[in-house]
């Protein structure tokens, strides 16, 4: 497999072009909006969190590329049940990932690994880190959009 | 008369790569374009033989290099058909010409409710530096609208104008779609109510013959590195009687008369304008690129390239799902596009791999952008140097691009 398919695999395709939990929520308890400034991609990111400080419900809606629409929409799907101190961790993790080496483990980002390809495209990386970056601005409650830069 | 696209290319060192395995197909010429081997040569040359300061040693080496610096300014004043090379200021860029405009003429001329007249066509360097002014002064900045296929409505650009329109900024030619703006008439519309323009020439220059006296305006921008000359280097034109009237933009040496504690007199135009030790190899450079230009003549380059741009939008419109975003009846050689369902950044990505390099994104240019309700666009801009071989391989790839969005 070359670094294209590896980047393109099925899943991303699937997840780009066809997102889960892709809409609003109408009532949430923490919302954001991430912006990248370099090509524009838009996010906003809807998430309910119980007294227990467990996600129960997230979605997400904006436009972007397959890349952020996939990471998005896997993303939505790895956090549901996930409590914020997990969501946080999988975030260090995730930056990680798609940053450093692919050859370390990040064994509890699950079905997220497929993302790690990314790595070996430095043009990208934010395109995969957008959803990341505004799930930790709706932690914090930031009224200003999180962005990339 | 035969172009004589092989010479041309192979005066491109840069084109006889590969990338990722394939031959290098270079289509990001609206970003900024290679470089031929006499600008390579010149900036070499100047470095090995005679580098030193302009406008001040008495020794030989200052001298040849102060008058190859001038030189240069020279071959830009006839370049653009300019009165009067002292109407010349050299500077960064377009971005930095229109900073200059914008803050010495602006600041200076304009105040509160006066009226800035740009369009939606504009790259973010002609709206950022009027907004500022615009904070600064109290001035409105008004918006010319563009239709459907890119073009700028006259109509509605006419009824814009009025006495309190103080200053319009318009591109020459569109960087995000190529648009061919009618300057000429906007000039002598813009003139009739009393306003001064600036043209924003950096897209025009390396394709569409431009004439400041025909056109009329009282300001014109160029950027060298989309003329095949080095980054960092571009011209700023300006009516000698309002460079005359306008008061500096940076302090420095080498813009000055006289220097006391009490009081500075200013050098004479141009110089007045040029402060600090200026960039003297993208000067020289610039001068060496449009002599190239010239050599090969802006009719025929526009000729060849309306020919490649011809043979690929006749490609697009029989593209299935492929819709191309600025359709104006002049334009030069951009294929702005976005593909059904496919972000143009993927198929920047996808493209990439196959050695071929074109722009996706906004194009510094948003509202471009929020007026077509796209986020982006992919756009493939062809220069002197491309053949319909680069055209074909573009097609190629959006043909794998399909193929990878369509696998599952």
């Amino acid at each position: 497999m070359n670094e294209l398919q590896e980047l393109y695999q099925e899943v991303i395709i699937d997840h780009g072009t066809k997102p889960r939990n892709f809409g609003k929520l109408e009532t949430c308890s923490h919302q954001a909006e991430g912006f990248n400034p370099l090509c524009g991609d838009e996010l906003t990111l809807f998430l309910d969190i119980d007294e227990n400080n467990i996600i129960t419900h997230i979605k997400f809606e904006g436009q972007g590329c397959a890349i952020s629409t996939a990471s998005a929409s896997l993303m939505t799907q790895f956090l549901v049940g996930k409590t914020i101190e997990e969501a946080e961790q999988a975030m260090h993790e995730f930056t990680a990932m798609v940053t450093t080496s692919p050859n370390e483990e990040h064994s509890r980002l699950g079905k997220l690994k497929i993302l790690a390809g990314v790595n070996k495209y430095p043009s990208r990386v934010k395109c995969a880190s957008l959803p990341w970056h505004t799930l930790l601005a709706a932690l914090k409650n930031e009224t200003e959009a999180a962005s990339t830069e | 008369m035969n172009y004589p696209i092989e010479k041309i290319r192979a005066d491109f060192p840069i084109l006889d790569q590969n990338i990722n395995g394939h031959p290098l197909v270079y289509l990001d010429n609206a970003a900024t374009t290679q470089k031929p081997n006499c600008v390579i040569d010149a900036v070499a040359h100047y470095y090995k033989h005679l580098n030193s300061n302009v406008h001040r040693g008495v020794h030989s080496l200052s001298e040849q290099a102060t008058a190859a610096y001038e030189e240069s300014r020279m071959t830009i004043k006839e370049f653009i058909n300019a009165v009067d090379v002292r109407e010349i200021v050299f500077c960064r860029g377009t971005t930095e010409a229109i900073n200059l405009v914008a803050s010495s003429y602006g600041r200076a001329n304009l105040t509160k409710g006066d009226e800035i007249l740009i369009s939606t066509l504009e790259h973010h360097s002609n709206i950022v530096p009027w907004q500022l002014l615009c904070e600064q002064t109290g001035a409105i900045l008004k918006v010319a609208p563009i239709n459907d296929k890119g073009e700028i409505v006259l109509a509605d650009y006419k009824r814009l104008l009025s006495e309190k329109t103080k200053m319009v900024a318009v591109n020459h030619v569109s960087n995000a779609l190529g648009t061919i703006n009618p300057v000429q008439e906007m000039t002598t519309l813009a003139h009739s109510v009393g306003a001064k323009i600036l043209i924003d020439g950096a897209q025009a220059l390396a394709t569409v013959p431009v004439d400041v006296q025909a056109i009329g305006c009282d300001f014109y921008t160029g950027s060298g590195h989309k003329l095949f000359a080095p980054t960092g280097i571009g011209f700023l034109f300006a009516r000698a009687e309002l460079l005359e009237a306008m008061p500096p933009y940076h302090g420095g040496g080498d813009m000055i008369r006289q220097v006391t504690f009490e009081k500075t007199t200013y050098a004479p135009i141009p110089y007045k304008f040029e402060a600090g030790t200026p960039n003297i190899v993208g000067a020289i450079g610039l001068g060496v690129a449009i002599d190239y230009i010239n050599s090969i003549g802006r009719e025929n380059i526009f000729a060849h390239e309306h020919m490649l741009l011809e043979y690929a939008t006749e490609k697009a419109e029989a593209e299935k799902g492929m819709r191309i975003i600025g359709t104006a009846k002049h334009k030069t050689s951009v294929l702005s596009f976005v593909l059904d369902g496919i972000h143009p950044h993927d198929m920047g990505t996808i493209l990439d791999h196959q050695g071929i390099a074109i722009r996706t994104g906004h194009h510094c240019a948003m509202p471009v952008m929020k007026f077509f309700k796209v986020p982006a666009t992919a756009r493939a801009s062809f220069s002197l140097y491309n053949t319909k071989a680069d055209v074909d391989a573009l097609f190629v790839g959006i043909q794998k691009i399909k193929e990878m969005f369509a696998s599952e």
